[in-house]
């Protein structure tokens, strides 16, 4: 086991802002673009819907 | 143009349908397929990074020489590779379209960009934040962070290239050409540290010398690049499937599945 106690291991011995910087980014970017991902297809499937009732219309 | 079956996106199906090699290269098959698969991907990629994330920061010892800072490691050198990886796998794909004129080669390529230029900007800021504390600068324009930063513009070029032709299929082909010429700086980057003087440091693993790193410390990045890989892979299939959805809007099959999804 590397840390002492949880305030160690979140100091990163000194590190802190540079590993967390790090990670924090990447993890945050990554989930970002799945949400994304997400609402994108979620906004076809309501366009899709829109223009199918459209044409249900005429 | 004369309009012939071949050429058209219907008559384009029924001929790559002859075959059952290529069955899976119409979107309308690969759709379904890719939205069973894409779940299980991402699970692999949650699972995995957990254990990355374990034998990172919990079993990999302290570096003598850079303390703490090195653990930036675990996601800087998975996050580079990838960025490379994801590049020749979309080079790939744009050739294929080029070469056997299938729709969905194409619509993986366009998959696959964004994904790539977000790891290749992941690996640059990353690198940047290990940079300062170890070389003492954020950026240097050394070999290896110059030809990075040249695939992060290979990535924009190729997706403001196709956003600007409003034909898909020749939107494709033109970034098909821009992927397949950027290919030669995949080596450049790779081989920059051996080929110039560079701050980077060499590779620390490559396939003819033991890695140069503690057992533990290794195990710990390559868990973390198949959880990239797996996450890579979710991540594109979940955008084909938009990609494939918007370009095949007034298709039957498209209709009768947003129906079916009230």
């Amino acid at each position: 086991m590397n840390w002492a106690s949880w305030s160690d291991f979140l100091a990163m011995g000194g590190y802190a802002l540079y590993v967390w910087g790090s990670y924090g980014v990447v993890f945050g970017l990554l989930t970002m673009e799945i949400v994304l991902l997400i609402l994108r297809k979620r906004s076809i499937l309501r366009e899709l819907m829109r223009s199918a009732a459209r044409r249900g219309l005429q | 143009m004369y309009v012939t079956p071949e050429n058209t996106a219907a008559g384009q199906d029924r001929f790559v349908g002859h075959s059952s090699w290529f069955r899976y290269s119409s979107p309308q098959t690969f759709f379904p397929l890719a939205g069973k698969l894409a779940p299980w991907f991402a699970v692999a990629a949650l699972l995995l990074a957990a254990a990355g994330l374990y034998l990172g920061f919990f079993v990999a010892p302290t570096d003598r020489q850079q303390g703490e800072a090195y653990r930036i490691i675990f996601i800087h050198v998975p996050a580079a590779w990838m960025s490379m990886f994801i590049y020749v796998v979309m080079a790939f794909w744009a050739g294929m379209g080029l070469t056997f004129n299938t729709r969905l080669s194409g619509m993986m390529a366009s998959a696959l960009a964004p994904t790539g230029a977000l790891f290749t900007f992941l690996a640059l800021w990353s690198g940047s934040l290990w940079g300062k504390p170890t070389w003492g600068t954020w950026w240097v324009w050394d070999a290896r962070l110059t030809s990075e930063l040249i695939l992060l513009f290979l990535y924009f070029g190729f997706m403001a290239l196709q956003a600007a032709i409003d034909d898909p299929r020749r939107a494709d082909k033109a970034g098909a050409v821009l992927a397949l010429t950027g290919v030669i700086n995949i080596p450049i980057i790779y081989f920059s540290v051996q080929w110039w003087n560079t701050l980077h440091q060499g590779a620390s693993v490559s396939l003819n010398s033991a890695p140069t790193m503690a057992a533990t410390m290794f195990a710990g990045m390559m868990v973390m690049v198949l959880a990239l890989w797996m996450y890579s892979i979710a991540a594109s299939l979940m955008r084909v499937r938009c990609i494939i959805l918007e370009r095949e809007r007034d298709s039957q099959w498209v209709a009768e599945y947003a129906s079916g999804q009230t």
